[in-house]
């Protein structure tokens, strides 16, 4: 997947847990969390849609470095290069 | 012949809507079907059957409003004989007043305003009716009880009252849409001021905290997750839930309702969670029989109720069916609730963050994961001694997790 699809398939997935969230306003470099008041089983749902639509298992231990969406993203990108 | 009624939903739901019917007259149904949908302040619940046969007929169009406990439909039971061919029934307006009685006749008074009044402990015979003819609505006995107390705090209901429980005059053509966001977010504001102004006013709360060593948990959840695909993973929310529901069995007078003037205790454990809406406000469903359900079974029915819950889609059971409410804030680094019970409940158990603090242990100082929870209780029904019993039970059941 390219970057730009990952990005893409990251929004899909959030915008299952938070259908309010407006793509065009979040901003990539700022915490998830308080941009979107995700709670824990928001973020396992999250978890779960990345695992369903980027086939990456998200190990809890990893939850820490993925605050915003650029860490994300960047995170995916690097377990899904070949 | 079985009626089929209009559930209370919540501690002050005194009115309904009717929103629709989804099965009609002729069709069969089955204990723990649900046939209707009903608006209420909170949520547009899904009404569930408790009795099984054919729905012999409906009572109420949708889009009227309909007290609790007054008729919506009749239901054959199974083995009962059909009823003859009758007369087309009266129209719904028509059944209302049969449906909902009256403690005085001779005083006209709406049920929201009944209810209102009755709450107060004020006679309806001293009011000052406004409406047609003199019916009493509720705004004249928010405006008795402020006359009652003109020095007090602005009464304790909201001051935009729900619709009174009249019966419509013509049911409308087409079921009502749903209301918009702001106003449900608006609605359940007033549905929670009503409720906790409620709590605070009439039960005597005392409040208990204990801080949970909870390595064991964590530990355990976490070599659980690891072996788990994502979609099965726990949340260790249900570890406390579950541990909280299976507590209930050792100090059971905390699994109960506080009705009229007694303690009713439930047979049933049926925990309500408390779940934060998008936009505002919470709603506190029920789980049922939360103590018999595994891990598995209990984190697919959470996962479920906070979706629905989010999506205005809950059923009536769950909303009037709690026996005692857990609510978890820390999320955002909260270290203890001190929560307010929902009536009629007699207790709610409050978790704060899962937080890393010094632990001495044979005088070692390690470092440990804890959660302070905490119990807010009824002192009417119960005392010190035994909700600290019940915290005891908790933080003993959650030192070994394999076994919840």
């Amino acid at each position: 997947m390219t970057r730009d699809e990952i990005t893409e398939a990251v929004l899909r997935a959030l915008s299952d847990v938070a259908p309010e969230a407006d793509p065009a306003t979040l901003r990539p470099d700022v915490s998830l969390r308080d941009q979107l008041d995700i709670d824990s089983m928001d973020l396992l749902n999250f978890v779960i849609g990345i695992h369903e639509q980027v086939h990456v298992d998200i190990p809890e231990a990893d939850y820490a470095r993925l605050q915003t969406l650029d860490e994300v993203v960047d995170y995916l990108v690097e377990k899904t290069a070949p | 012949m079985a009626e089929f009624v209009m559930p209370a939903l919540g501690a002050d739901m005194s009115v309904g809507t009717l929103m629709k019917w989804l099965k009609q007259p002729g069709e069969t149904v089955a204990r723990g079907d649900i046939i209707a949908v009903v608006h209420t302040d909170k949520a547009d619940v899904e009404v569930e059957v408790f009795t099984s046969g054919v729905l012999e007929r409906v009572l109420v169009e949708p889009g009227a409003q309909v007290p609790v406990g007054a008729a919506l439909a009749v239901i054959r039971e199974d083995g009962a004989p059909a009823a003859p061919r009758a007369p087309a029934p009266p129209a719904a307006p028509a059944l209302f007043p049969a449906a909902v009685p009256e403690a005085a006749p001779h005083i006209a008074i709406s049920p929201s305003a009944r209810h209102l009044a009755e709450e107060l402990g004020i006679d309806p015979a001293l009011i000052h009716g406004s409406g047609p003819s003199g019916r009493i609505q509720r705004k004249d006995v928010e405006a008795a009880a402020a006359a009652r107390e003109p020095t007090a705090a602005p009464p304790p209901v909201p001051t935009r009252a729900p619709p009174a429980a009249a019966p419509p005059t013509t049911p409308p053509a087409a079921p009502p849409a749903g209301p918009a966001i702001e106003d449900r977010n608006a609605a359940v504001r007033r549905a929670i001021a009503s409720a906790m102004s409620r709590s605070k006013r009439e039960i005597p709360h005392f409040y208990l905290g204990q801080t949970i060593h909870m390595s064991n948990a964590i530990a355990w959840l976490a070599q659980e997750n690891l072996r788990r695909p994502v979609p099965e993973r726990l949340l260790h929310g249900v570890l406390l839930v579950k541990a909280v529901a299976l507590a209930l069995r050792e100090v059971p007078e905390l699994n109960a309702v506080w009705q009229g003037d007694e303690l009713v205790r439930r047979e049933d454990i049926n925990v309500g969670v408390a779940i934060a809406l998008r936009g505002g406000g919470l709603v506190a469903p029920a789980i049922h029989e939360t103590d018999r359900l595994s891990l598995d079974e209990l984190m697919h029915a959470f996962r479920d109720l906070v979706s629905r819950a989010r999506s205005w889609s809950l059923r009536s059971s769950e909303m009037s069916d709690p026996t005692i409410t857990v609510t978890s804030l820390g999320e955002r680094g909260v270290e203890t609730v001190f929560g307010v019970i929902f009536p009629p409940q007699v207790a709610i158990v409050g978790f704060g963050t899962l937080v890393e603090r010094p632990w001495i242990s044979e005088g070692q100082v390690l470092i440990c994961p804890v959660v302070n929870a905490s119990l807010s209780a009824d002192h009417r029904v119960t005392d010190g001694h035994r909700a600290s019993a019940f915290l005891a039970a908790i933080d003993r059941l959650l030192q070994e997790p394999d076994k919840l």
